[in-house]
């Protein structure tokens, strides 16, 4: 049974610079890096040291308030250098690879015992793919999921393509679905774009229930599927992973090493040369970019430009990221910007003139294109949030850190990135990612 | 435009921590950001963002307004010279210059007063100076008689900007709109400068023609029920094109939906809120019109049997709808709320107006009073969303 879903409200931003359908392998780096930043909410404790050698899934560190949950080096090698920050705070591990890849070998549990497979994925490195709402942190192996959620479309400005990313990895799919069938005993949801016809691949899976939404970004979100198939309750949890990770956990299941290599999209109207690269996380953005000019100062996203982490030129491929986009830095002062109606620029509002021309693809940068303010104009980010939850009103709960309100105004069915959109619409230029984000952590503790 | 910025980034370092000015930081900000918008790029989330901000925003409300602001200093000159008796003579300049001379230091004064408490409040406050005085400023004049002096202006854009809206940690923060505060400031204040008919003309205390009447069309209808006098008799057309006595920028019904139009295709005031003031101010009409019978004296009755749509056309309801109660501060502020907060402003504007001839003006108290309901509207709205959320999770545990 399949359900259609029609999301209304939302916003599609057109960028310019989208890579090409054109798969490449990346050159080998010299050196990855696995950055423990890539993972919210977890405190990282070592379990190696400079100059050990590891194979390629054994772990370099495990989370503090689980022990269990363990993160691996994608690569073989030696540990070349561990990067700390203010306080200690641990920021990477730097991995030289072997010339020639080994892999740890991990034992597959035969049949369908659950606890052997979560065993398995944690011990892998694995088990951080699965991620649960509410929070949107690596999900806690203990709980039992009402249900998981697998988001087969990703509808972010100059995202990748599931389809493309995916595509030639039909059998790990299919093993790794049959690993999320196992892990819970509600439903698996695959969420598939319902304006294209739909893959094969997702529309062969069985044992399934398949949605189709239709609709402008954010829906491919998957807080906005799970909340519009079965919004999640207080107490509730469901956990959601994305085909790319479904793909590494069937080969897993297949192969019985841990592979953590996927399809990466590099794009942004910085670059002349936009196209796909396989690569593992941890791979140096040069390594994409090789060899192509950058004029004046750019901006390193690993991620989307909506979602992603400012990585700069120096940086590395997120674990959970499948882009790197590249756009200018906007440092130029605009004169008289706020009154000439530049048509360059890109507004949901109509009083600049960008609402005239729908189809057009814009050459943004990272300009603000305005100072921080008070929330004065209403009605803005409700257009752009497809929740039935009032935006506003739970920013303001979390501003004065009043947890109930929060709770009662629906704070579990929402991440950051559901929020997204609402701060690149916001005329006040309010920081509400990072709101969002300190409202889910202060539940988060105080539940905890 | 470089000369310009080179020029900024000279003179910042006076006012920048250890500089001369120091203290002063707030209104450097305030003048290089109105010149350039700052070249900051996004630090955290999102790494693109709209081109809109609360300047742009503030700008379009005043393009909105320009309308009535150009068309009431034409009719100040026009009703001047007309109550003189030399209307025919006068060329379109002569009516336009007369306005503008009676008009504009009204402006210029508010603005000043205004934006001067702004600066000082951001120096104590160690905060950037606000836009929502660009607003604010430019309405103040607007809802003025044309008479009256400007050191009452002065003093009641005082009271708006610092009782008003910085006792409540300025824009964003206030509860009640501060045009509205300064106007009602200076009614409550100055009652004689702000009613009656001799404030709403401007004669310069020369001879007038015989029969001469500067009362509006609503002081008009609350003592004699009519709403013309021998001296002029208002009709239709008069109260559309706005040729007629009343504050400077409340006559002419056009420039008024020119603003409307600007103000609701940008999307910068809610369609909602004016729609609903309308169904309300309509429901009233009809209402009084049903009923004009039961009224306890004649005048009475004569203003309550008044079409129920010409509500609309008469005195400050379209002024009121379109600038005020669309102030997103201190209205309502989810989309539900705004139909409720609008039907109410419409009907209480026209229920005072109708049944109190001391406030012949009955959309700035309507406003007001909304205005402090408006969160208690929220309120409810946001409630009903917990309330389904709560059941839900009632069924799921059940």
């Amino acid at each position: 049974m399949s359900k259609d879903i029609r999301i209304k409200r939302g916003l599609d931003i057109r960028l310019k610079g989208s890579a090409e359908k054109v798969l490449s392998q990346a050159p080998v780096p010299g050196v990855y890096a696995v950055q423990p930043t890539d993972f919210t909410g977890i405190t990282p404790k070592l379990l190696v040291k400079e100059g050990e050698h590891v194979l390629a899934g054994a772990p370099l560190f495990y989370s503090k308030d689980d022990e269990r949950v363990r993160f691996s080096s994608p690569v073989s090698g030696e540990i070349a250098a561990i990067v700390r920050g203010a306080k200690r705070k641990l920021l990477a591990i730097h991995i030289l690879p072997d010339k020639e890849q080994k892999f740890a070998e991990f034992k597959r549990p035969d049949g369908s015992d659950r606890e052997a497979l979560i065993a398995l994925l944690l011990e892998s490195g694995m088990w951080p793919f699965i991620r649960q709402r509410p929070y949107a942190v690596i999900a806690n192996p203990s709980d039992a999921p009402k249900s998981i959620h697998i988001s087969c479309f990703n509808t972010e400005p100059l995202a990748a393509d599931v389809d493309f990313v995916v595509s030639g990895s039909e059998e790990d799919f299919q093993e790794g679905l049959k690993a999320m069938k196992m892990l819970t005993s509600g439903k698996v949801h695959l969420n598939v774009d319902g304006s294209v016809p739909v893959n094969s691949l997702f529309e062969k899976a069985e044992g399934i229930q398949l949605n189709r939404f239709k609709g402008p970004h954010p829906a491919g979100n998957v807080g906005v599927q799970i909340h519009h198939v079965e919004p999640i309750n207080k107490g509730e949890v469901v956990w959601y992973a994305y085909p790319q990770d479904v793909v590494a956990i069937g080969r897993l299941m297949r192969t019985g090493k841990a592979d953590f290599s996927k399809v990466v999209a590099l794009a942004g109207h910085s670059l002349q040369q936009r196209k796909y690269f396989k690569a593992l996380p941890g791979t140096p953005v040069k390594s994409f970019t090789d060899g192509q000019e950058l004029n004046g100062d750019h901006r390193v996203i690993s991620g989307t430009v909506l979602t992603g982490n400012k990585a700069g030129m120096d940086g590395y491929l997120g674990f959970y990221h499948s882009e790197i986009t590249v756009i200018p830095e906007g440092e130029e002062p605009e004169f008289f910007g706020w009154l000439i109606p530049d048509p360059t620029k890109f507004s949901n509002s109509r009083t600049l003139p960008s609402w005239l021309m729908p189809r057009k693809e814009y050459a943004l940068d990272t300009n603000m294109h305005g100072e921080e303010r008070a929330f004065v104009v209403t009605g803005e980010y409700e257009k752009v949030f497809p929740f039935d939850i009032y935006p506003v009103q739970l920013l303001k709960s979390i501003l004065v850190e009043d947890i109930e309100k929060m709770e009662q105004l629906g704070i579990y069915e929402v991440a950051e990135e559901d929020f997204a959109l609402c701060e690149v619409v916001c005329t006040s230029k309010l920081p509400v990612q990072s709101m969002v984000r300190k409202g889910l952590d202060m539940v988060r503790k105080e539940l905890s | 435009m470089k000369a310009i910025h080179n020029l900024f980034e000279k003179v910042k370092p006076s006012f920048t921590e250890g500089g001369k000015w120091e203290k002063f930081f707030p209104v450097y900000d305030a003048f290089e950001t109105f010149a350039f918008v700052p070249g900051h790029s996004a630090q955290s989330g999102a790494h693109i963002r709209d081109g809109v901000d609360l300047k742009r925003t503030m700008v379009t409300v005043i393009m909105a307004m320009t309308p009535a602001l150009l068309f009431g200093m034409w009719n100040v000159g026009l009703q001047h010279y007309k109550a003189l008796g030399v209307a025919d003579q006068m060329a379109f300049l002569d009516l336009m210059l007369f306005g503008a001379w009676k008009v504009l230091p009204m402006v210029v004064v508010s603005y000043a007063v205004g934006l001067g408490i702004e600066f000082i409040f951001a120096i104590i406050n160690k905060h950037s100076i606000n836009e929502g005085y660009l607003v604010s400023g430019m309405l103040i004049p607007l809802v003025m008689p044309v008479d009256i002096p400007l050191w009452m202006v002065a003093v009641s854009t005082v009271f708006a900007v610092v009782i008003g809206k910085e006792v409540f940690g300025g824009t964003g923060m206030n509860i009640l709109n501060p045009a509205l505060t300064a106007r009602a400031f200076a009614f409550f204040a100055y009652p004689s400068w702000m009613s009656g008919d001799k404030v709403w003309v401007n004669t310069g205390g020369e001879a007038v023609v015989d029969g001469y009447s500067g009362a509006t069309i609503l002081g008009n209808l609350a003592t004699t029920g009519q709403a013309g006098t021998a001296y002029a008799d208002w009709g239709i057309a008069e109260m559309i094109i706005g040729t007629i006595p009343g504050s400077i920028g409340e006559t002419s019904k056009i420039a008024i939906l020119l603003g409307a139009m600007i103000l609701l295709i940008t999307g910068v005031a809610s369609w909602r809120i004016m729609f609903f003031s309308a169904v309300g101010a309509l429901t009233m009409g009809l209402i009084f019109n049903a009923f004009a019978e039961y009224a306890i004296s004649p005048e009475q009755q004569a203003f309550m049997a008044v079409p129920y749509w010409q509500h609309l056309i008469i005195g400050s309801w379209a002024f009121a709808t379109v600038f005020m109660a669309t102030d997103p501060v201190s209205g309502a502020q989810t989309e539900k709320g705004k139909i409720w907060y609008g039907f109410f402003i419409g009907f209480f504007g026209i229920m005072i107006r109708v049944f109190n001839p001391a406030y012949p003006e009955g959309m700035m108290l309507a406003i007001l009073l909304m205005n402090v309901f408006a969160p208690l509207i929220d309120h409810y709205v946001v409630e009903a969303n917990i309330k389904r959320r709560a059941k839900r999770l009632k069924l799921a545990n059940a």
